[in-house]
């Protein structure tokens, strides 16, 4: 069953000879609960995509529609609450002038959700599921780490119990350690919380990692989609082994310098 | 707020700046209690001592009927402070409010508000204000508003240029996908990022007020005789210079000291807030 419907999805940027199609006859399902994973180097369209599946950019033409219902120009509230994004920089999405607590708290109050007397206990409990102290809705963004910053982004987009959650290059900005326990993060919440994610990316380590399907983006174009083992063991499409093919993988002979270096010191 | 007094305390002349706002604060509140003659912040004449060099009776000397300069000083900040007080109490909001919505909202909105502004910034201030004060009888009220009206297309400036750059951050996408409201967006989230530009430009700026506000009274435009000013005392006495020079030397230092005391409060709050302009 499909939660996400893209057909035909164009998007051109300016007008006549100098126009650009960044999104270029696009169509695919995400399925509901996956983890669609979309990949492709920098201006392949992937970010364009992101933001028309969240309404900041309207599409020059093709169809989203989104549990059965086209997702038009005017969003009705219930469309916008049930597809949540977390940002790439967790630098700026946060605002530094306001609280963890309300920044949390903006998706409970714009929708209404619950009585007002409860959200700070909402908001405890979004911090509590995504592994961060309640005591932290009284800080200010700058006393974070950008992984616990990211935490409270994810912690932001479930508070308004999203039920597709677009993550553009959400591991990006962190280190190698922080990156591996949000993936962890991410993984449970979704299996917990039932969600459906469109996983942007263009690491193919994180990839492995949490995605069920893969869609392989080459200038605005879908080259393959397919289970994430299939396009790892045996990509159809050039492009998408030549993708594959830039995985940094250690072997044997790197192995042994390794070995070697490590004596010397 | 203990970290801000350090960092201020820090640098020798923020807290010039600091001791000498105070300073002028204090005397204008104490005037009635501190002044030696308390009576001649109106209209009292005494012939006997009229236009008297300073001496240990009259510090500053006297005017030309007799009122003491050091009294009047005093009760002419009392004058400055409040409509200092009063036009950035009005000129920031008004601006803020305006430039917060030209730089978040963009498109015909923008262009709308701010030729407006520009429009207003294109005028001289001071000749916007001597005009409008030709229009309207020259009182306190009159030259608050005179110097509200040049002042908040500053301010309109100021939060459009910050507002304009906040709006391309995360965390205004962030609201904006989430379905926050655009008062919200522009008055919760943006508005805060704003508000430590404000605070030092109305630091600032109280100096700039204090000066206009005596320029205009200095043209016979503002407040009125018999209340004490700072700008027509040293009207009055330019006339006398070089003899009666304490008729003009004090009012003018008195000037002096407040604007340069704001100032130096400002760069200083500048420093604490982090504003970099």
């Amino acid at each position: 069953m499909s939660l996400l419907s893209i057909q035909n999805l164009t998007k051109t940027f300016g007008a006549g000879q100098m126009a650009v199609r960044a999104i270029d006859g696009v169509s695919f399902d995400v399925r509901e609960g996956e983890c669609l994973a979309i990949v492709g180097e920098s201006g392949s369209g992937k970010t364009t995509l992101a933001n028309m599946i969240m309404g900041i950019l309207s599409q020059t033409s093709g169809l989203i529609t989104f549990d059965g219902k086209p997702l038009g120009a005017r969003r009705s509230p219930g469309q916008r609450r049930a597809i949540q994004l977390v940002q790439q920089n967790p630098l700026s999405s946060l605002n530094p002038k306001r609280s963890i607590g309300a920044s949390v708290r903006l998706g409970l109050d714009t929708y209404n959700i619950g009585p007002k007397s409860a959200r700070w206990n909402s908001v405890e409990r979004a911090l509590e599921a995504v592994g961060l102290p309640t005591e932290m809705r009284k800080r200010a963004p700058s006393a974070l780490s950008g992984g616990q910053r990211q935490r409270v982004s994810i912690a932001r987009a479930l508070a308004c119990s999203p039920r597709l959650l677009v993550l553009d290059e959400p591991t990006s900005a962190l280190d190698v350690l922080v990156q591996a326990r949000v993936l962890r993060l991410l993984n449970n919440l979704r299996t917990d919380l039932g969600l459906t994610y469109v996983f942007i990316t263009h690491d193919l380590a994180v990839v492995r990692n949490i995605a069920d399907r893969v869609a392989v983006f080459q200038s605005g174009k879908l080259v393959e989609i397919d289970d994430t083992s299939q396009i790892f063991t045996d990509p159809q499409q050039p492009y998408t082994r030549s993708l594959i093919g830039t995985v940094p993988v250690v072997d044997a002979e790197e192995l042994t310098l390794r070995d070697k270096l490590a004596g010397q010191t | 707020m203990i970290r801000a007094f350090r960092i201020l305390s820090g640098n020798p002349l923020s807290l010039l700046g600091l001791c000498l706002v105070a300073l002028v604060v204090l005397v204008a509140l104490l005037a009635p209690w501190i002044a030696p003659f308390p009576t001649h912040n109106g209209a009292v004449v005494d012939f006997a001592f009229a236009n008297q060099e300073p001496s240990p009776r009259n510090w500053m000397g006297t005017d030309l009927v007799g009122r003491d300069i050091f009294s009047r000083v005093l009760y002419a900040y009392q004058v400055s402070l409040f409509l200092g007080l009063v036009v950035l109490a009005i000129a920031p909001p008004i601006g803020a409010m305006i430039g917060l919505l030209a730089g978040y909202m963009g498109g015909w909105t923008e262009s709308v508000l701010m030729r407006i502004v520009d429009v207003f910034l294109s005028i001289p201030p001071l000749v916007l204000a001597i005009a409008m004060m030709g229009v309207l009888e020259p009182t306190l009220t009159n030259a608050m508003l005179a110097v509200t009206v040049m002042w908040w297309p500053w301010y309109a400036r100021l939060v459009y240029s910050i507002a304009r750059s906040e709006r391309e951050e995360g965390y205004v996408l962030a609201a904006e996908v989430i379905g926050a409201s655009t008062v919200h967006i522009a008055f919760r989230e943006i508005l805060p990022n704003c508000l430590p530009a404000i605070i030092t430009k109305m630091t600032l700026d109280m100096g700039f007020v204090i000066i206009i506000a005596s320029s205009l009274s200095f043209l016979g435009l503002g407040v009125q005789p018999p209340t004490p000013d700072l700008g027509s005392m040293v009207a009055e006495g330019a006339r006398y210079l070089p003899d009666s020079w304490w008729l003009t030397v004090f009012p003018g230092l008195a000037i002096l000291v407040v604007v340069f005391g704001f100032n130096l409060l400002g760069d200083g709050l500048r420093e604490v807030l982090g504003v970099n302009q």
